[in-house]
């Protein structure tokens, strides 16, 4: 079962009876039925192989013209005017914004979604451990637009107290610092990187939770034998076992929160075109995501329509690169474990 | 599984065999640590779920008891009027998604197929690989990749089937990763025993694996369209709202649940800010609903080795 087979949790697990599965075509009796089959089945996995390639073809195709009219630089410039006859505009704004909400999100929700897997697969009682993880699996049922909500008008004004207190001792750091005056505000980077936490905390613990019950039942009685405290157990069979998986589910939840759109459209303030350059997280902004849903409105002409969709591009060359190395940890522990 | 248990059940938990000296004091209390942090990660977990279901439960409960809620659309009523109901936005939704299934269903499911049964080689990674980067395309990405199809190429109006279109591509992952995971599970004596007595290779997938693997194939797709339904960016940039029932997918505007709340959101007044709460409510009502059917139909079927 080497490489053939997707990234998929079944994946994680060798087949547990070693077996490999029914060869290919080996099995085909040539006739019409199953020429018409496989090739109908072999047409739709072309099908994906295709909308992929469309998907870049076509983004790129739209984007090119009006990155050649673009009088600034794309890659480095702040500038977002999109109309008229000298069209400015940049990503830095953009990919500044998306990745620190993205980083904060991974920070809070990487380290909280181990330990939420940990706790399903090792502490909690057996009738509290399968209840956990579906209430877990529910947040991932919340639909993004219900986060925006939640997160603009409820939980948001409790976070503005943090934000101060956090600026107020580590106001030194840029980071942290208060020079935008919008630490009494809750449409920050740094607030949104906290409902973005939540909203992947689901995908980071379900991957996470699935490769730790794999760890293979002689790992851990080895390290228990050995007289290892139920930590010291986890730290030394457990955790370096489910690395890769812990790896790769975070990436996917990077991948998630690099994308999402309607809740960090909801909740991060946007600025006003031409504002100073501020490394704060205490600061508003537009993700990729966000400045396309914003501006939905204004894809009126192919010049404008090109702009943002240069900047879906971006987003998809980088939830690209995430996903992709996402896989590739996958497929190397795969080769470890069979 | 219940090895894994058993022996973790039986393991030494504080008592120290005698004979032997206690653990250090440092070790155990690091231990008790851990114990307690892993309690707590689980905790601060479950703050936000409850939180957020709460909270809408609260904001919005009180309009989904009234009967005019499912029976009305919004046609006529502003932000300043209190009344009306969600028909028209729960029965796009519904549309959309029973459409966007029936197009990413049928793909979805022959590429799983083509994976588990076929796929052998370098083609066949290279599927795989594709199915992953489709899954992690942001939907906003699908939703302008249709609109750079459909609206600048092609010239069409943003209708409701666009979304559709943007929709299957997020749904399509989703699908063949379920299905595929559960024809891998279908035993390979049952093929075995199919191929010996001369079945085609074809007829044993559609007459043994399918079926064997039918429940979970069906929770695949359940889970598949609860997350499509929730989706609101490609209802942002390619199916305008309308507060009127609208049943044509190729025509005119179609309204669904995302933008009845995001149109909605935009309004200060109370009986418009009741609406949006009702109406995400209602939107996690009709999500749950599908979820839950789903795990029923995955504990009540399972693949039988």
């Amino acid at each position: 079962m080497s490489s053939v087979t997707g990234a998929s949790a079944v994946d994680h697990t060798p087949n547990p009876h070693g077996e490999s599965p029914l060869g290919g075509d080996r099995a085909s009796t040539g006739r019409l039925g199953d020429r018409v089959f496989g090739g109908a089945a072999t047409g739709a996995g072309l099908l994906v192989i295709a909308i992929v390639t469309l998907i870049a073809v076509f983004l790129l195709s739209q984007a090119i013209p009006s990155l050649a009219r673009d009088n600034a630089s794309f890659l480095t410039s702040t500038e977002w005017t999109v109309a008229g006859g000298n069209p400015r505009f940049g990503i830095a704004n953009l990919l500044w914004t998306t990745v620190a909400s993205s980083i904060i999100a991974m920070l809070i929700a990487v380290p909280l979604g181990v330990g939420v897997a940990l706790f399903i697969t090792q502490y909690a009682p057996r009738w509290l451990s399968r209840t956990a993880a579906s209430l877990v699996d529910l947040l991932a049922a919340v639909p993004s637009i219900v986060y925006g909500l939640w997160g603009a008008f409820v939980f948001g004004p409790h976070i503005t107290g943090v934000q101060s207190a956090i600026s107020s001792v580590l106001g030194w750091i840029p980071f942290f610092s208060n020079d935008t005056g919008k630490v009494d505000s809750s449409g920050t980077i740094f607030f949104i990187g906290i409902v973005l936490s939540i909203m992947i905390l689901p995908i980071v613990t379900a991957l996470s939770r699935e490769v730790f019950a794999q760890t293979p039942a002689t790992h851990k009685e080895a390290a228990l034998a050995l007289g290892a405290t139920r930590w010291e157990m986890i730290r030394t069979a457990v955790l370096p076992f489910g690395r890769p998986g812990v790896i790769s589910a975070s990436m996917l939840g990077l991948g998630r929160a690099l994308g999402e759109t309607v809740a960090v459209a909801i909740i991060l303030s946007t600025l006003a075109n031409g504002t100073a350059w501020s490394f704060s997280v205490f600061n508003g902004g537009e993700t990729f995501a966000s400045k396309i849903a914003n501006n939905a409105g204004e894809f009126d002409s192919p010049q404008k329509t090109g702009a943002f969709i240069a900047a879906g591009l971006v987003l998809f060359v980088l939830t690209f690169i995430v996903n992709a190395i996402a896989r590739i940890v996958i497929e190397r522990r795969k080769a470890f474990t069979e | 599984m219940t090895t894994i248990e058993t022996t973790l059940d039986a393991a030494p938990r504080g008592a120290t065999p005698a004979g032997f000296q206690g653990r250090s004091s440092g070790r155990a209390i690091r231990n008790q640590i851990a114990r307690i942090v892993m309690w707590a990660a689980f905790f601060v977990a479950m703050l936000p779920l409850v939180w957020i279901l709460g909270s809408v439960l609260v904001k919005g409960g009180q309009l989904l008891l009234q009967s005019q809620w499912w029976t009305y659309s919004q046609r006529g009523i502003t932000a300043r009027h209190v009344g009306g109901g969600a028909v028209h936005a729960i029965q796009g939704t519904l549309i959309e998604a029973l459409a966007t299934a029936v197009i990413a269903v049928p793909i979805g499911i022959l590429t799983a197929i083509y994976l588990v049964e076929y796929g052998r080689g370098p083609l066949a990674r290279a599927v795989s690989f594709m199915v992953d980067i489709l899954t992690g395309v942001p939907s906003i990405v699908a939703a302008l990749f249709i609109y750079a199809v459909w609206v600048t190429t092609f010239g069409f109006q943003r209708v409701g089937f666009a979304v559709c279109l943007a929709l299957v591509l997020l749904m399509i992952p989703v699908v063949v990763r379920s299905t595929e995971e559960m024809l891998k599970l279908v035993p390979n004596e049952l093929r075995e025993a199919s191929y010996a007595l001369g079945v085609p290779k074809w007829k044993t997938v559609v007459k043994i694996v399918l079926p064997t693997a039918f429940s979970g194939i069906v929770t695949g797709i359940l889970l598949g369209l609860a997350r499509i339904m929730g989706e609101t960016a490609p209802l942002l940039i390619l199916g305008p709202y309308t507060k009127n029932i609208a049943t044509d997918l190729f025509g005119g505007l179609m309204p669904t649940l995302p933008t009845m709340i995001n149109i909605d959101r935009q309004q200060a007044l109370q009986p418009a800010v009741d609406r949006v709460w009702a109406a995400s409510l209602t939107l996690i009502l009709l999500i749950l609903v599908l979820n839950l059917a789903g795990r029923i139909v995955a504990r009540t079927g399972k693949v039988r080795g």
